[in-house]
């Protein structure tokens, strides 16, 4: 049995890639649980977000963001940028993950006077770096602080987690062509693309395919993988490290995620935004996870 | 023969100078303003959305083009960026027209840097009534957009005195404020009254015992001019210019409206949500029955042509103005 609440150092890469990928998925893991038991507190939330996403939280947090967790505010940190206000709950996750936040501080989420809001915003929680939620934000403040890091000479690196549904809003791609036109080689976005938006399947509500080739038409080092498989996911953040540097292109990881992924139940329900899980089903879905997980990755 | 008919104004270049003839004027205020601030503060960079050289930006862009990031025509992305600037620690000025900065980047202005109380300095050229190119260009409407957002300074500056010594003050505030931007050539006005640019502060300008003007932006130039041009009809005008349009300076405006004396509000901006009805809630808020007569753009969209066309038939002008004070005392 793996505990959700086992404490690792983060942000520090095993040297052995086996041990590596153990790591960051049992990470991936934890963040999965922390949803599931902040999910069951709200009875509602976006938890199938979160489930799809954890893979990408977890690459991040886990594997490649420098940060000190006992100080979110350390100048040579890393930025991740929440885009999308309502995967804070993943977010908030990944931060209990990462040491930022207290576990026990997940029980709060949504709650009045939390600092845990069900949008993620940057003025109520330590580690959130800007106000999300209303969507194709991220990518031009990302812009900005990939310039003004740059210019006072940080190697920090900037990473922007944005949605498929993010791709409808015209300021992602004003802000796309501004990172490339500034060579801006700090910046990595991260797409979920889970293919589900607020009125439906993507593809029903507005066509975004084929997304590859209008990020590389945009001038940006693509790299499209599974981003529920944790050992794409990690190549292609070495593989955009790899053509790295602070003047050059801007690189974009686009995940392929499943809504609901590590837990059955959730996977094969119907797709919704806003997925409702009953009371009866939250351990249900705790226990899917965790078997789910030891006969995987847990091994 | 034929009837000699005189030539018809013509709508000049898009950014029409308001300068009367003859009038001393300083060439690009802000941008060199901006320059000096910056030699003093290196955290100051400036951005603009492809209007650099219609915002006087480019004269900073000249002397610090390695703090200077051009964003092309795309206001969200400006706005997005100059917020992304300010989390990193830099003071950004961001220079577009106003037209694009509150009708097209308002949420990014209200959410990336307002809710966060960023130092995001936006920087918005041509407003209220300062071209002839018609309601894509004309501002006329920027105050009432952007009195709602929390957080916002607002300053709306007479002229070349008030740009000069407010940049450096809105560099040091702490939270987003928004600068409507006089540029070119610049009438030079204040330099002549015992006066200087305090941010949040209204300032007597000229004592009146008949009527009180209250104003901002390039509107005191008017109120200053009206003021002269009634002398000759004996009546004595007091003018208080409000450059801070928000937070509001109530005490001095209220201590100036609360006496006998015909009160007049004059600005180059709808009279719907802009100075007249700031004046008019600081005075209902106050329990002060006070009647307050607005110089102020019809609440329309305006016509295109030249612009001293446009202030008469307006009512910006000094003899529209003077008029309607003849006529208020009559």
């Amino acid at each position: 049995m793996i505990l959700a609440q086992e404490t690792q150092t983060p942000n520090r890469t095993p040297d052995d890639a086996g041990e590596r990928l153990q790591k960051v998925s049992r990470a991936a893991y934890r963040i999965r649980h922390h949803a599931l038991t902040m999910g069951e507190v709200q009875g509602q939330g976006y938890v199938g977000q979160a489930l799809g996403a954890a893979d990408m939280l977890a690459a991040v947090y886990a594997d490649q963001l420098r940060f000190r967790a006992d100080d979110p505010e350390w100048e040579e940190r890393d930025r991740f940028l929440l885009s999308t206000g309502h995967y804070a709950i993943g977010h908030y996750a990944a931060l209990a993950e990462a040491g930022i936040i207290p576990v026990k501080e997940l029980e709060t989420y949504g709650s009045d006077d939390s600092r845990l809001p069900m949008s993620g915003m940057s003025t109520y929680t330590p580690g959130m770096e800007i106000s999300g939620g209303s969507l194709g934000h991220g990518l031009t403040i990302a812009v900005g602080m990939a310039l003004g890091l740059r210019y006072q000479g940080s190697t920090a690196r900037i990473y922007n987690f944005l949605s498929d549904g993010e791709l409808d809003e015209g300021s992602t791609w004003e802000a796309a062509m501004g990172a490339h036109h500034h060579q801006l080689g700090n910046l990595t976005a991260m797409v979920d693309i889970n293919a589900l938006q607020a009125d439906g399947r993507t593809d029903t509500v507005l066509r975004t395919e084929p997304v590859t080739e209008k990020w590389e038409a945009f001038g940006w080092h693509t790299q499209r993988v599974d981003g529920n498989d944790m050992a794409a996911l990690l190549a292609a953040f070495d593989n955009a490290a790899s053509q790295a540097a602070a003047v050059g292109r801007p690189s974009v990881i686009l995940c392929d995620t499943k809504v609901g992924r590590g837990v059955p139940l959730l996977e094969d329900r119907e797709k919704a935004h806003f997925m409702r899980i009953e009371e009866h089903e939250w351990q249900l879905c705790r226990q899917q996870l965790t078997a789910g997980f030891e006969r995987t990755a847990g091994k | 023969m034929s009837t000699a008919i005189a030539p018809k104004l013509k709508t000049s270049a898009m950014i029409a100078s308001f300068a009367d003839p003859g009038q001393k004027t300083a060439s690009a205020p802000f941008g060199h303003a901006l320059v000096k601030a910056a030699q003093e503060n290196d955290r100051i960079v400036g951005l603009t959305a492809d209007l650099g050289k219609y915002t006087d930006m480019h004269i900073f862009a000249q002397a610090f083009p390695e703090r200077f990031f051009q964003m092309g025509m795309a206001e969200q992305l400006l706005f997005g960026a100059a917020a992304g600037l300010a989390e990193t620690g830099l003071v950004p000025f961001a220079s577009t027209y106003s037209v694009f900065a509150a009708r097209r980047a308002y949420d990014f202005l209200c959410l990336d840097s307002a809710e966060p109380n960023l130092n995001v300095n936006i920087v918005g050229g041509l407003p209220g009534l300062t071209t002839g190119y018609g309601p894509s260009h004309q501002a006329t409407e920027d105050m009432a957009i952007f009195r709602g957002m929390p957080n916002l300074t607002i300053v709306d500056p007479c002229d070349s005195v008030d740009i000069e010594q407010s940049v450096p003050q809105l560099a040091a505030s702490d939270g987003p404020t928004y600068l409507r931007l006089l540029r070119g050539n610049v009438p030079t006005v204040l330099d002549e009254y015992d006066y200087t640019f305090e941010l949040g502060k209204a300032k007597v300008l000229r004592g009146g015992n008949d009527v009180v003007f209250i104003s901002s932006g390039l509107m005191t130039m008017r109120a200053l001019q009206a003021a002269k041009a009634l002398e000759a009809h004996k009546v004595d005008v007091a003018v208080v210019h409000a450059p801070t349009i928000k937070p509001f300076d109530a005490e001095t405006i209220l201590a100036e409206l609360n006496t006998d004396r015909l009160a007049i509000t004059l600005e180059n901006h709808s009279v719907v949500g802009g100075l007249f009805e700031t004046v008019a809630s600081s005075i209902v808020t106050a329990g002060l029955g006070k009647r307050v007569v607005p110089v102020a753009l019809p609440d329309e969209f305006l016509d295109a042509g030249a612009l001293p066309t446009l202030h008469e038939r307006y009512g910006l002008s000094v003899e529209r103005i003077a008029a309607k004070v003849l006529a208020e005392l009559s």
